[in-house]
Parts: C-alpha cells; structure tokens; sequence
C-alpha cells in the first residue's frame, strides 16, 4: 500500500485508488484486518470476524475489477450489524438465545451489497436485539468508545460506529428503531443515517419493533453515506412494507446541490430540552453559520414532550409480539423440560437478558386486557400528533435541525441501573422514528473534553436527497475531519 | 400507578417468564417507576384522534399464493435443538389415550 494510512481512507477515495490501481482490494482488506488486530482488543466492536472469506472475497474483486467489471463497492471492506442476516454465518442478536444460530438465508441488503462487490469482514456488536442506548445491554461484551475507552460508544448499533470511527472496514450497516445509528454515530463521531421507514427493505432484519425498525449505513463521510445508501435502498418483493419510490443517484444529487439554499426549520421544543451546554452551543455555532446562506426559522412540535413516553409503549409492545418466537423449539437455545410450557419459561427466562425481559414485560402489560386502550391504544392515537406536528412542519421549512443526544458520550455504568434515564437519553431520536421520517447524525466538533459533538438533520418522507445534501453542505462549511486520538498514537 | 408482586407474576406467565421473587420484586419497582412515566400521555386530549400504527401509508402489496420450496432446508434443521428426519423433537403435549 502507499503512503495514504488507512485512517485517511474513505470509500469514495478509495474506490478512486482502486480504479486506478494504486492498490488493490487485497491489501485493503488485509490493511483493515491489521488495524483489527491492533485496535479491537481494546475497542471489542465485533462479535464475528471473517478474515480468510474476506480476503477470498478481495481477490474476486481485484480479479473483477481487471476484467473491467464494475460495482458501486467493488472490493470495500465494510461491516454488518449482528442483527443482520448474512447466509452461513452467525446472527446473535448480542443474546444468549441465539447464541449458535447460523443465518438459514440472506437479508436483501447483504445480497444487494455482495451484488456491488462489497467485501463483508465482519459482525458488529450491539445491545442485545437492539434494545439500548449504550452495547451495554450486549450479553457478550460492552464496545468501548474510541474517542475515550471508559465511555459507551452509544447504541444500539455502537459496534458499527466504534468500527466505522476507528477504520476498522470504511463502512457499517447498523439498524435504528429509536436513535439506533443515530446517537452511535454522534458518540463516535461518524456520519449515520436512518432512512425513511420504507426506503431499504427490511428481510433478514431480525425484528424488534417492526413499525419503527429501519437499516441504514454508517460513513466516515456524507459522501460515503450516500453511496452506501443507493446501494442498499428501493423496493423489495419479500418485505411488505418496502415503498415503490425511485432511489436517486445520492452521490450525484449532493453535488448538484451543494449550493441550493434551504429554509430551514429549528423545533423550539427541542431547544427547550435540558441538555447539555457545549451541545446547544455547537448547534447555534453552525445554525448561525447556515443563517449566511439559508433561511433558518424556529417552528413548532408541540408534542415532542410526550414522545418518549409514547415509544417506550409501543416499541416494547411491537417486541413483546416479535420475540414471542424465541421459545426453544425450532431453533435458537432450548432448557429441556417434560413440559411444553416449562420449556418455554426456563428458555426464555435463561436465554433473554435483562433489559429485553424487562421490555417484553412493559409490552405484554401495555398489550393485556384491560390496559390495552389506556397504554397501547393511547399511544398510538399520540403517535398521530406527533407525525401531525412534523407533517404541519414541513409544510413550512424544507428540514430540519436539531441536537442527537441530550448529553456527550456517558460512561460505562453511569446509566445502565436507571432504564428511565437510559430511556430519556433518546429523546431527540425517537420522534422520527415514530413519525417514519428519514434522520441523519453528523460530526460538527469537539467538546472541552475531545468528545464528539453530533448534529440531526431531520426531512420529509423519502427526501433523502435533500437530507444529505444539507448534511454534505456542513460537512463541507466545517471542512474537519473527527479522528480519535487512539488512532494517532 | 404501583404493580403488584401478583400481578408481576401474572404477566410473567402471560409472555412465558418466570423470576424468582427477588428478581420479581425488583420488577414491580422498576415497572411501576417506567408506568408512572407513561401517565403523561394521560393529559392529551386524544378523543377524536385516529390512532397510527404505520407511519407510512403504503397499499397492501398482493402476490400469488404459490408453494415454493425453501433452497436451505439443512440450514433451518441445523438450527434446531433437537431434530429427528426432517422434523423437529419437541416435549410431547398430547396425552397417550387412558
């Protein structure tokens, strides 16, 4: 390889290099599982490596690549959420129920990025089924933050953005169900988005809380984010709830509009929020940046206080209803008993970790006779006023802006006894997803403490072209690149 | 809104858990603590209001209704606890005849 070092790697860059053949997948590839070795010991991002396929996989693209081949990934080391199926090889979930489950097929977005030439080299860790702010909820490890070893790299998809943050592969695939990409990627100081609900197909997801559950890519860059999101979105026959919309070609689009003027929408109720000062501040430095050439104006969610509140309702009931499949009898881990229904008890009670019971018990109540209209119902007539108030919205202001997190990176242990408080930490997050709407989380600086500071750009259904472009207009505007210092020693 | 040990218990069997009552009674906390949050939405108005369960309004898509065989029936096997041919062992939930 040449002088560039992997941590000045990006996709589109080294997709550049590779067609020119500066180097090739092969080394690549053999540059990110040395960067692995280094640096995972410490990080513990993955829960599942594939370091002899991978470089197979690498030299079929090289070899590809001289026939004149083409793929919008040909030969891009990248990294798949460990709720992703990938045919042949391990999805766990980070839970002890399916500890030893091998994908029995693949999952669409693992298919179409194989069809691009992707180089997949391993599984990311994450809370277990996706259920937490923080992989502490993993029932293998905790990912540890790059930016600050004794910090949590946010989650659920905090595999992913350690990864992605630490170059180990140039991109991730996580899933985001209440701020899952989102606040990993703002913790970690990368680009993550979560698309609209509809936009990339959702089989061989393994589900959690179907109305909100969604995948979407991790970048180091907005313009990485954007062609890992062409590659992966449009319709899919085997996911009902996949959208016929035609997928632009996002790379493309941001360039054309990197000088588009935006009106631009500011939620009051989310700068009402309790958060953090250096957070605020970060955000009203760029606003105020933007104000130069956009039209920035204040609008109004006035339901965004009864949001977490309405999710933690019918996220725990939508998962109480999927994971009743874990039951110890076709597949995933069994406690024997003469008793069918013992059977399924001492399965569960052994397999499910703390907080996806928990859950699975705040869902079975929200859901159960009697309660059923005062919790399940109520909160999905509130979930109308919420996507009411982003519809009222958009009526107005092209996107919107907004804070990630209400607070920087929080420490391993700090949250995980008070789930109220853990819950609370998703508060920005979790009213698009409610609402289905596309968000996108960007670096935009540092606190006092070198942690990363994340900034939401929230659009219209299925206006991803206008999302990134926005986001690739900031980038662009702080013109910083977010290394960890683990990275420079 | 405080929930009782009993009907921890309850709801336990209903979703197939069981805790020990030490684990049951640290669950009634936490419930009752994360359902008291819940009462907020109790304050909104929401009489003439439809609720949402799909953000998204997409038509319900319509294929035909044909058999095909699954290209992986060892993987699906192979993931089993306990399987015997091409089916999967299971506790017996039928009594012999008396």
């Amino acid at each position: 390889m040449k002088s560039t070092t992997l941590t000045e790697f990006t996709i589109k860059n080294a997709l550049e290099m590779l067609e020119k053949g500066e180097i090739s997948s092969v080394e690549l590839v053999e540059e990110t599982f040395n960067q692995i070795k280094r640096f995972d010991p410490e990080v513990k991002a993955f829960l599942h490596l594939f370091e002899e396929e991978a470089l197979s996989k690498a030299k079929e693209a090289d070899e590809k690549r001289k026939k004149g081949e083409k793929g919008s990934l040909l030969g891009i080391p990248l990294s798949i959420k460990d709720n992703i199926c990938i045919k042949g090889y391990p999805t766990t979930c980070a839970s002890k129920i399916l500890e030893n489950f091998i994908a029995p097929y693949e999952a669409t977005v693992v298919e179409k990025l194989k069809v691009e030439g992707a180089v997949l080299i391993g599984k990311t860790n994450l809370d277990e089924f996706a259920m937490g702010s923080s992989t502490e909820n993993s029932a293998f490890f905790t990912t540890k933050n790059p930016w600050d070893l004794e910090r949590v790299p946010g989650g659920s998809s905090g595999g992913s953005a350690a990864a992605v943050a630490v170059r180990m592969g140039l991109g991730s695939l996580g899933s985001d169900t209440g701020g899952s990409i989102r606040q990993p990627a703002a913790f970690c100081g990368v680009v993550g988005l979560k698309p609209t609900y509809g936009l990339v197909s959702r089989y061989g997801l393994v589900a959690f809380a179907s109305s909100l559950d969604q995948i979407g890519p991790f970048g180091l860059t907005v313009e990485d984010t954007a062609i890992l999101l062409k590659a992966i979105a449009g319709k899919d026959e085997k996911d009902s709830t996949s959208a016929a919309v035609s997928i632009p070609d996002y790379l493309q689009v941001i360039h054309q509009n990197e000088k588009t003027k935006f009106t631009i929408g500011l939620p009051k109720e989310y700068l009402q929020t309790e958060m953090d000062p250096e957070i605020k501040q970060k955000i009203e430095e760029v606003v105020n940046l933007l104000r130069k050439t956009h039209e920035i104006k204040e609008v109004s969610l006035p339901h965004t206080p009864y949001a977490v509140a309405t999710y933690y309702i019918i996220a725990p009931a939508e998962a109480s209803s999927n994971l009743a499949r874990y039951d110890g009898v076709k597949y995933g881990l069994r406690v024997e008993s003469t008793n069918l229904i013992d059977m399924y008890k001492k399965t569960r009670a052994k397999g499910f970790g703390k907080e996806v019971k928990r859950r699975i018990m705040i869902g079975t109540y929200a859901l159960s006779a009697g309660y059923y209209d005062a919790f399940y119902l109520k909160a999905s007539k509130v979930r109308t006023l919420i996507l009411r108030d982003f519809l009222e919205a958009f009526k107005q202001v092209d996107l919107l802006i907004t804070p990630v997190t209400p607070t920087p990176p929080f420490r391993i242990g700090e949250k995980i006894t008070d789930p109220l408080q853990m819950y609370l930490s998703d508060i920005f997050t979790i009213p698009v997803n409610l609402a289905g709407l596309p968000g996108i989380s960007i670096p935009i600086g540092l606190n006092s403490e070198g942690l990363p500071i994340g900034l939401q750009i929230i659009g219209p259904h299925f206006r991803e072209d206008l999302l990134l472009s926005l986001a690739y207009q900031i980038e662009k505007m702080i013109d910083q690149r977010f290394i960890p210092p683990l990275l420079k020693s | 809104m405080p929930i009782s040990l009993e009907e921890v218990l309850k709801i336990a069997h209903l979703c197939r858990l069981e805790f020990d009552e030490e684990e049951a009674k640290k669950f009634s906390e936490e419930l009752s603590k994360i359902l008291d949050y819940f009462e907020t939405l109790q304050t909104l108005d929401t009489q003439d209001v439809p609720p949402t369960f799909h953000a998204v309004k997409l038509p319900t898509p319509y294929r035909e209704d044909e058999v095909k065989t699954f290209d992986n029936i060892e993987g699906l096997l192979a993931n089993s606890p306990k399987s015997k041919d091409n089916m999967i062992v299971v506790p017996k939930v039928v009594k012999a005849p008396s």
